[in-house]
């Protein structure tokens, strides 16, 4: 089972039923398909391009603007409507990633010591103003730090942080593991964390149901996000 | 009277050095890449640029030498992640451009302020980040009505908007459709504006659908009839979005010396946007 699979997986469990979504793009998108197919096809998509979905894109998705994610959509509509729906306190729950996270949930996507990184796009305003937050990143020291060195994103609400090692709560008291990913052993985490870890309610993250594969294999039919080579 | 013009005719007219652009409006979709590329071979100089996203043309007008500053919220090739002439440009000491960052909504409230002529408008995000803290576009202020701080955004002026359109007629009025980004609000806010459009109209397809005009003609200077302009960028109802270019041009410009090839093979030698597009087909 590999990581990028579990990690959508992940995601889609993270949107219930009827709930607004600032899906984002990559794996959170998928993971939005996978959840519509799945437990919550009642929830809604909002992109900060200005698109509102109801239904998956049909068909690979690379950037927001793409066609599959133009066609079909419910609402198309200004940049400035769509977040300020956001801010308005619409949306349930948002999904971001970035270079850098630390324990309180802060999110650095500007720059690292001399990196210049590309900068906020709307992932400052949905940590800002979205209910919770639901991040997905690539699990490594140099990303999960104390204190990140530049806080492009500070959310408001609880954090999910899903990596490729495990899926951690962040926010208020000290960082907690929800779960690490089947065969991650608690040694690995810690030599890829910066922060310190509450293992108090460690589960495993559970493998993906049929119907969530099948899911992910319309979603992604050609493995491109979620295949051996990922 | 009739607003037609060529792009390289349109961008010699209204983008002057100095001037503040508005190129990006559509976040990744309907990038003006014929105009962009138009005013690198124009050489234009120390432009500011503005806008949300505009997915890898303003790494190319950095790379050019033709901007002096940036007011985005995100910069860099969006399939691909970062931009590499942005982060040589960023990275060098001293910095070769100046950046203001701003949040896709924080610089959609300052680029509505500007059109609608008020001075800054007024958001909830921002707090607790470092981007709150640049005083240039932001202040934290008391809410007069209430007692909860909000941040002001000041207003974001455009000396110039370039949008990208389905289609438009000879006048300027111009139907667009899909995701609309900022394209109102900068052509709103903008002193003059190009529209760079697909197929040309007559009047009356304009008028029988009104909801679908987001640019009325007595704001545009300028009108454009170029199959193609956006490419590789995806225009709806017409292309679809080339990923292989944005891939492609993210290997070739990992050095400055790929990027001063590309920009030989892509910009300086070619004529115009058709001989453009005869050499993505070729």
């Amino acid at each position: 089972m590999n990581a990028r699979l579990l990690m959508v997986v992940a995601a889609a469990r993270q949107i219930h039923d009827h709930e607004v979504v600032f899906a984002g793009m990559r794996l959170p998108l998928l993971g939005f398909a996978v959840a519509k197919a799945t437990h919550a096809p009642n929830a809604v998509g909002l992109f900060e391009n200005g698109l509102i979905r109801e239904i998956p894109a049909a068909g690979m998705v690379v950037t927001m603007g793409d066609g599959p994610n133009q066609r079909h959509a419910t609402l198309a509509t200004s940049l400035i409507d769509v977040m300020g729906m956001l801010q308005r306190g619409h949306v349930d729950v948002g999904f971001l990633g970035g270079a850098e996270v630390d324990a309180l949930g802060n999110l650095n996507t500007t720059k690292v010591g001399s990196t210049r990184l590309p900068g906020s796009g709307g992932g400052s305003d949905i940590a800002a103003h979205a209910r919770r937050c639901v991040f997905i990143m690539e699990h490594e020291r140099r990303r999960f730090v104390e204190r990140v060195a530049y806080v492009t994103s500070h959310p408001s609400g609880p954090v999910t942080l899903i990596t490729t090692l495990g899926v951690f709560a962040l926010g208020a008291g000290p960082a907690r593991v929800v779960s690490l990913h089947p065969n991650v052993s608690r040694e690995r985490v810690a030599e890829e964390t910066g922060f310190s870890l509450d293992y108090s309610g460690e589960q495993t993250t559970p493998e993906p149901t049929p119907a969530e594969l099948e899911a992910v294999r319309t979603a992604d039919p050609t493995g491109f996000w979620t295949g051996a080579s990922q | 009277m009739s607003k037609l013009t060529t792009t390289a005719e349109g961008i010699r007219r209204l983008v002057r050095d100095g001037d503040r652009v508005s190129a990006a409006c559509g976040l990744e979709a309907r990038i003006p890449f014929s105009a962009g590329h138009e005013i690198i071979r124009q050489n234009k100089r120390d432009l500011t640029l503005v806008g949300p996203i505009s997915d890898m043309l303003y790494d190319q007008l950095i790379g050019a030498a033709c901007v002096r500053a940036l007011e985005v919220a995100w910069i860099g090739n969006v399939g691909a992640g970062l931009g590499h002439n942005f982060r040589r440009a960023a990275e060098a000491n001293p910095p070769q451009i100046r950046i203001v960052d701003y949040t896709n909504l924080t610089y959609a409230i300052g680029l509505r302020a500007a059109a609608e002529g008020v001075p800054f408008g007024v958001t909830r995000s921002l707090f607790g980040t470092d981007i709150g803290s640049q005083r240039e576009p932001f202040r934290k202020i008391d809410d007069p009505f209430g007692s909860d701080p909000v941040f002001a955004v000041r207003a974001i002026p455009v000396d110039v908007a370039i949008v990208v359109a389905q289609r438009v007629d000879e006048n300027g009025n111009a139907h667009v459709w899909g995701n609309l980004g900022t394209t109102g609000d900068s052509v709103r806010a903008a002193e003059r504006v190009i529209v760079i459009a697909e197929e040309l109209v007559a009047p009356d397809v304009i008028r029988g659908d009104p909801n679908r005009t987001l640019v009325p003609g007595f704001l545009v200077d300028a009108v454009v009839i170029e199959p193609g302009a956006s490419h590789p960028s995806p225009v709806e109802g017409y292309s679809e979005r080339d990923h292989g270019a944005f891939e492609a041009y993210h290997r070739a410009t990992r050095t400055p010396e790929g990027w001063a090839l590309w920009r030989r093979e892509w910009i300086d030698g070619i004529a115009d946007r058709a001989a453009y597009m005869r050499k993505v087909r070729a």
